[in-house]
C-alpha cells in the first residue's frame, strides 16, 4: 500500500479503501478509512470557511461547503501554512459554470485573499507626513507598505464586501469599484479607491516622488480627486519609506 | 544521548495549546497555567497580530513550538522550505522545546492536514529515521516525536507502535512526546491493553506530555471507534491512564490540548489544575 494510493483514496470518494488497511479482526478497514477522509475533507472546508467568510454569507452555508467540497478535491493545498489556502479559489469560480450567473464572486474571493494577505504581512513603520511643506511631501518617494493591497474590479466589490460586514452598511450600487486594502495595527481595513486611486498606487515603487505618482494618477484618470486620494493613503498607513521587513 | 527528561526547557507542570482567544487572560490571570504550546505552522507568516502575540508570550511563558506539516512519515523527500520555515521560528523564538507528529500529511504537492498513519515496517522506521536526522541537523535542535491517534492497521506493519518509536529514538537521538489520548484512542481502536503500552513505553525518552479530548463513533461492525477531535475535555477514563503515567515514568511537562469548539479559558485553565493535581504529589 503506497501513499500514493492513501492520498488518491482520501481524495476521490468513489475510489474504494486501498487494500491492506485492515481493523483489528483483519477484515478491511471500511469505515475507519473514512474518518482520514472526513477529517481531511471537513479541516479543509474550515479552513475555507474561514478564509472567506463574504463568500460563504453570499452563498449560503451549504452551498459554500459543496463548492469548498469540490475545490479542494481539484485543488488541495501545496504548502503547509493554511493562512493563504484558496489562492486559487477566484480562477476556481471563473470556470464553474453553476455560478456563472454571479461573475462578481471572483473577485469578492480576490478581496477576501487579500484582506487575509494583509493580516499576515510583515510590519512596517508608516510614512508620517504630519508636519511636512507640501514640497517636501511631493518628493518623498514612499512604496506600498507590505500589509497594503490594491485590487481593481468591475463588480462593487467594496459595497458587496461591506454590506456583508458590517451592521446597517448601504445596499451596493451597481457599478465598478477599487479596494485599497491597509492594515493599522494589526486588523486590515478595506476601503473604496477614489478614481485614479489605483493608478497612483500602482505608481508608488519605492523610486517615484509622490509628486510622479500624481502625475500618473492624473494621466489614468482626468478628474481624479488628488485631495482626497492622499487623505486616504496618508490618513491609513498605506505607504512606508522603509525598503525592508521588520521583525 | 541528550537528556529529555532533565534538559526540558519546559516546566514539569501543566501548560496548554496556546488559541488567540485567550491572549488577555493568559497576560493577566493565567492561574496554573505556566507554559504554551504553539502549532508553527500558525506563526509562519511574516508580521502582524499572530507574531506580535508569540513576542509578548515568550516573554512571560515557557513556549513549546510543536509542528503539525512535517509530515516525518512521508514516503517523499521533506519539504526543504518547510524546514527552513521552522529553523527560522525556532531560531528566533528558542522554545523551550519542539516537537512533531509520527504521522505523513503531504504526498507529491499535496498537502493533505491531517495526521495520516504509516506501517510499522523496517523500511518505514529506516526512513522516518533518515528525516529526523535531517530535521535536527537542519533546524539544529533536538525534537520530540509524538505518538499518534490511529484508527486502522497496516497488513504489512511487523512491529508494535512503541517498539518503532522506542528504536527510532534509538536510531536519531530524539526524544518521544507521550500523548496519553492518543494511546486511549490508539488502544481502544486497535484492542490492545493501553496499561501494557504504557508500561513497555521508554519514559526516560519522554520531554512531555499531552492529554485531549476524543470523540465516541463505532465502525461498520459496532466496535468502538474513537477520533482524536480535540474538542471536549479528557474523559475520566484518560486521567486514570495519565495518572498511571506519572507514578510509571514520572513528572513531566503535561499539555492540555483543545483545539476545536475552543471553550472559555477558565475551563481550560480547570483543566490544567487537574492535570497540576496529579503531577505534585509525586517525586521528581
Amino acid at each position: 500500500m503506497s501513499q500514493t494510493d492513501f492520498t488518491a483514496a482520501i481524495l476521490n470518494p468513489d475510489l474504494p479503501t486501498p487494500a491492506g488497511l485492515k481493523d483489528p479482526q483483519g477484515r478491511p478497514a471500511g469505515k475507519r478509512f473514512d474518518v482520514y477522509r472526513n477529517n481531511v475533507t471537513s479541516s479543509l472546508i474550515a479552513a475555507l470557511e474561514t478564509g472567506f467568510p463574504v463568500l460563504q454569507k453570499l452563498l449560503g452555508q451549504d452551498s459554500f461547503k459543496t463548492l469548498a467540497t469540490l475545490f479542494l478535491r481539484a485543488n488541495p493545498p501545496t504548502s503547509r501554512a493554511l493562512s493563504q489556502y484558496g489562492d486559487a479559489m477566484p480562477g476556481f469560480l471563473e470556470g464553474f459554470k453553476p455560478l456563472k450567473s454571479l461573475p462578481y464572486l471572483a473577485d469578492v474571493a480576490r478581496l477576501e485573499l487579500a484582506i487575509r494577505a494583509s493580516y499576515h504581512a510583515a510590519d512596517s513603520a508608516p510614512l508620517d507626513a504630519a508636519g511636512l511643506d507640501p514640497e517636501a511631501l511631493m518628493a518623498l518617494t514612499p512604496r506600498l507598505a507590505p500589509a497594503t493591497q490594491v485590487l481593481t474590479s468591475r463588480f462593487p466589490i467594496f459595497g458587496i464586501w461591506q454590506m456583508n460586514m458590517q451592521p446597517d452598511a448601504p445596499k451596493p450600487w451597481p457599478v465598478a469599484e477599487d479596494v485599497l486594502v491597509t492594515r493599522v495595527n494589526f486588523d486590515p481595513v478595506p476601503h473604496l479607491l477614489p478614481t485614479g486611486g489605483a493608478a497612483f498606487a500602482q505608481a508608488l515603487d519605492g523610486e517615484t516622488p509622490i509628486a510622479g505618482a500624481i502625475e500618473a494618477c492624473m494621466a489614468a484618470a482626468p478628474r481624479a480627486d488628488i485631495a482626497a486620494i492622499l487623505t486616504l493613503f496618508l490618513g491609513s498607513a498605506a505607504l512606508t519609506l522603509s525598503s525592508g521587513k521588520v521583525q | 544521548m541528550y537528556d529529555f527528561v532533565s534538559s526540558s526547557g519546559l516546566p514539569k507542570t501543566a501548560g496548554i495549546g496556546y488559541k488567540p482567544q485567550h491572549f488577555a487572560e493568559l497576560r493577566t490571570e493565567p492561574g496554573p497555567v505556566n507554559w504554551l504550546e504553539i502549532h508553527a505552522e500558525n506563526y509562519m507568516g511574516d508580521g502582524g497580530r499572530p507574531l506580535a502575540q508569540l513576542r509578548a508570550l515568550a516573554e512571560q511563558f515557557p513556549i513549546s513550538v510543536h509542528g503539525v506539516g512535517l509530515s516525518i512519515g512521508g514516503e517523499g523527500p521533506l519539504d526543504k522550505d518547510h524546514i527552513a520555515r521552522l529553523k527560522h521560528l525556532c531560531d528566533w523564538l528558542n522554545p523551550a522545546s519542539f516537537s512533531e507528529h509520527l504521522a505523513w500529511s503531504t504526498h507529491d504537492a499535496h498537502f493533505l492536514n491531517d495526521l495520516l498513519p504509516l506501517p510499522y515496517t523496517e523500511a518505514a522506521l529506516a526512513r522516518v529515521a533518515d528525516h529526523i536526522d535531517e530535521v535536527q541537523n537542519a533546524v539544529g535542535r533536538p525534537m520530540l516525536l509524538e505518538n499518534p491517534s490511529t484508527y486502522l492497521a497496516f497488513e504489512e506493519s511487523t512491529m508494535d507502535e512503541v517498539t518503532f518509536l522506542t528504536e527510532i529514538a534509538k536510531r536519531t537521538g530524539c526524544g518521544l512526546l507521550l500523548d496519553v489520548n492518543n494511546v486511549f484512542v490508539s488502544c481502544t481502536n486497535q484492542i490492545w491493553d493501553p496499561i501494557d503500552y504504557i508500561n513497555k513505553f521508554p519514559h526516560h525518552l519522554v520531554g512531555e506530555i499531552h492529554l485531549g479530548g476524543h470523540d465516541e463513533d463505532e465502525d461498520e461492525h459496532g466496535a468502538p471507534l474513537l477520533i482524536d477531535s480535540h474538542g471536549r475535555e479528557v474523559i475520566d477514563p484518560v486521567w486514570v491512564l495519565y495518572a498511571h503515567t506519572i507514578r510509571t515514568g514520572g513528572q513531566k511537562p503535561t499539555l492540555i490540548e483543545w483545539d476545536n469548539d475552543v471553550p472559555e479559558f477558565p475551563v481550560l485553565r480547570e483543566e490544567a489544575a487537574r492535570a497540576d493535581a496529579i503531577l505534585t504529589p509525586v517525586e521528581a
